[in-house]
């Protein structure tokens, strides 16, 4: 790899990977995400090569990993170019026929085709998908496109031309005020506009800065960081050197929870691929700007996504987080001023840049610009990642692109903003996602965990999870924190066992006001809202629970009940085998019988039943 | 046990006490645990406190200072996965294994931990077994995996 030190050589180089691109008569785009990982997508990406090698096509087709297109319920995917064919559900043996079929003959492969659930139609392209033609993919196309271990393919799309722009035609405080104008606020959670942080960063006195991308992405169900970090690492690099550039930073750490080997390795790549390109080290492209990056691995501790707490591990210390009369802009990492971002941030810098602030904020509501990537999950037909410009419906995403229930079971509320955040109902669905609508609504926007609940999710139980997750989770440094929740947890648990009482709701929400008060840190003063959520629109729920010592959606275990139906039964014997507890019993050919007393309720004998025989209650 | 790794260890990462973690992270790759031997010389080489080393080994979920077992089946417990029937499987695991999560086998098998999340959210219920990620999963395929690990299938697809 040669060494970029100008524009032009940067525009060269460019011209240079497109020419030797057009050499391929097609290219052959296979899911790499941690996502179709799990589905086997390195098989299906072996079968390719043997396959293509095999018609002598190894020279004329190009066939390369991608970041993650976000349809991971649809795995493994497979995009051919350039007729941009997509491919959902592959296995092993369809590959002989992709390249015979599609890639020599030119026709399509029927039946790995998406079909339209309504039209019974089957669909070629994915922009025609339901789950993608309600979607604004800014940030998130670019990962259908470019293989993240390829600095090439990031040049290719136009990679690195901001930082170019930003360089040479702009001052660091036209940057600032460009970044201010476009409206965008901080992605992580707490919504903060991100000119106006780096703002105040560059003002801070000192010498020496730092800019830190925050990819500790703790929020159990959202996973867009991952995505973005994987799918597209230089894109975040392109960011971090704009924003560094003007603040006046010349180093940078990306912080990377150690739960994301494939972020953590890509990110590692990008780096090594972007300091030998030129665009990390010393004097990037002529400019005089120097600026290097080091990734710093997290330990599996929730409270690290906090940005004190984040500086405190990239400190080697314990991750505590301190009191922020200091701001960290003014004081963060070894005491100097360091401006934190979440990966999601970063990658929207290289965007406004290249497109201006004007158009940015042309996109999305008043208050809240761009678009938002959300991780669609639960019980939802369409999971997966969805990009969506703010403003956009509840019920928008969750019925037109995320396609309604996924088993025919009425959905009842959707979770966001993570730990911190709660649960809306079904009735609400018309809410405009934005930052300001749905903190009215008491939950929060957060990182972009969207959980679709059905009526098979019990809504104590999922304040209760939540409420050990965060006792689980919190450092110890506020007793209202370290204290409370575990009390809280505590009442749950008992309203979960038919062990609540009169008191217990009251007490609930007396402990909450507490623990929201007097705590240091977001991870206190938010951990309540899960339960006021669920108390506020699924009262009825708790009552249940306490009055009739029932749980109405069957989840909680200790109120639940498993059973064999006599009618139903074939006596297979499947469930008596594969029962850990051996609490089934009956001869061959009979009724079975579950022994309530040694039972697990783990669901094993559910799962097995071919005959539907088992029935929770 | 010799810590002649924990040298090479600490210089790959130039000593610096800013690295603990990640000279941790090496040394549990290393050992699949962190051993006494291990944390002190790790203190000594950083001139660092080994109350302060064990501060940092304690606080951080990802590391354990008992041996584990010689395959770590990973349980999301995420959100998403929490709602899709995880804790179904972490009852059928803990039943099957006759052990907690968090614990190993008697035979020093397999070392079963629940985690809050693997970000993998929408194939859940995600289970990571020695470096694999199995999505999509229920009691019983997450009973049959444990099962082939147990007779020496490592790496399985369910």
């Amino acid at each position: 790899m040669k060494k970029i030190r100008s524009v032009s050589d940067l525009e060269k180089w460019r011209e240079d990977i497109l020419a030797r691109q057009k050499q391929y008569k097609a290219i052959v785009a296979v899911c790499g995400g941690t996502g179709c990982q799990a589905y086997g997508c390195q098989k299906i990406k072996q079968a390719f090569q043997k396959e293509l090698k095999k018609k002598k096509l190894q020279d004329t087709v190009l066939l390369k990993y991608t970041g993650c297109p976000g349809f991971c319920e649809r795995g493994p995917l497979v995009t051919v170019y350039p007729r941009e064919i997509f491919y959902q559900r592959v296995k092993v043996e369809d590959i002989p026929l992709i390249v015979s079929e599609t890639i020599q003959g030119g026709r399509v492969v029927e039946h790995i085709l998406f079909e339209d659930p309504d039209a019974h139609r089957k669909i070629i392209n994915s922009k025609d998908i339901p789950f993608y033609k309600a979607q604004m993919r800014l940030l998130l196309s670019n990962n259908d496109l470019i293989d993240p271990t390829r600095i090439e393919d990031y040049v290719a799309i136009g990679g690195y031309q901001s930082l170019a722009k930003a360089l040479f035609e702009m001052e660091p405080d036209e940057i600032i005020g460009e970044i201010k104008e476009s409206g965008l606020k901080g992605r992580g959670g707490a919504g903060y506009p991100t000119g106006k942080k780096w703002e105040n960063c560059r003002r801070a006195p000192g010498d020496i800065k730092y800019v830190i991308c925050n990819c500790d992405e703790g929020d159990p169900g959202a996973f867009m960081d991952r995505c973005l970090l994987e799918g597209n690492p230089h894109s975040i690099l392109e960011g971090m050197l704009i924003g560094a550039y003007a603040i006046g930073a010349n180093e940078g750490f990306i912080y990377v929870r150690h739960e994301y080997p494939i972020a953590h390795k890509h990110a590692e790549i990008a780096i090594t691929q972007a300091r030998k390109a030129g665009f990390l080290g010393k004097n990037i492209l002529g400019s005089g700007f120097n600026f290097e990056v080091e990734i710093a691995k997290g330990g599996g501790a929730f409270v690290c996504g906090e940005s004190t707490a984040l500086i405190a591990s990239i400190e080697g210390m314990v991750g505590e987080p301190r009191s922020k009369q200091i701001h960290t802009v003014t004081q963060g990492l070894w005491g100097r001023p360091t401006n934190l971002n979440n990966v999601e941030t970063w990658a929207n810098v290289p965007l406004i840049i290249k497109q201006g602030s004007k158009w940015f904020s042309s996109i999305g509501t008043e208050k809240s610009k761009g678009t938002k990537i959300f991780s669609l999950v639960g019980k939802v037909k369409n999971t997966g990642l969805v990009e969506v410009p703010m403003g956009i419906t509840l019920k928008e995403i969750i019925f037109d692109i995320g396609g309604g229930p996924q088993n025919g079971k009425k959905i009842k509320a959707v979770q966001t903003g993570g730990p911190s955040g709660g649960c809306i109902p079904a009735s609400l669905f018309n809410l405009p996602v934005d930052f300001d609508s749905l903190t009215e609504a008491g939950s929060m926007m957060g990182s972009g965990g969207m959980i679709v609940m059905d009526e098979g999710s019990c809504m104590v139980d999922v304040a209760k999870y939540f409420v050990h997750f965060l006792k689980g989770e919190s450092c110890g440094k506020c007793l209202s924190c370290r204290e409370g929740l575990k009390r809280m947890g505590e009442i749950l648990d008992g309203i979960t066992e038919g062990k609540g009482n009169g008191e217990s709701i009251a007490l609930l929400e007396e402990l909450a006001v507490v623990v929201a008060d007097t705590s240091l840190c977001g991870l206190g003063k938010t951990a309540p809202n899960p339960v006021l959520s669920a108390l506020r629109y699924f009262r009825s729920e708790f009552e249940d629970h306490i009055i009739k010592k029932r749980c109405p959606a069957a989840v909680c275990a200790p109120l639940i009940q498993y059973s064999i139906l006599e009618e139903q039964c074939t006596g297979c014997g499947a469930c008596k085998k594969i029962c850990p507890a051996q609490a089934i019993e009956g001869e061959k050919k009979l009724r079975h019988r579950i022994q309530t007393a040694l039972c697990s309720k783990c669901g094993s004998c559910k799962d097995i039943c071919k005959a539907n025989a088992v029935m929770v209650q | 046990m010799d810590f002649k790794h924990v040298d090479t260890i600490i210089e790959k990462h130039q000593r610096k006490r800013t690295a603990l973690i990640s000279i941790l992270h090496d040394i549990q790759d290393e050992y699949n645990f962190l051993p006494e031997g291990a944390l002190q010389k790790v203190a000594s080489r950083l001139q660092m406190n080994t109350n302060d080393i064990y501060g940092v080994a304690t606080f951080y979920k990802s590391f354990s200072l008992t041996p584990r077992g010689e395959h770590t089946v990973t349980l999301c417990l995420g959100t998403a996965c929490h709602v899709r029937g995880g804790p179904n499987l972490l009852r059928a695991l803990k039943s099957h294994l006759r052990i907690e999560a968090g614990q190993t086998t008697a035979d020093g098998k397999i070392f079963l931990q629940a985690v809050n999340c693997l970000g993998v959210c929408a194939i859940g219920p995600v289970m990571f077994v020695d470096g694999t990620f199995h999505g999509g999963m229920n009691s019983v395929k997450a009973q049959r995996i444990v099962e082939r690990i147990k007779k020496g299938k490592a790496g399985v697809s369910a």
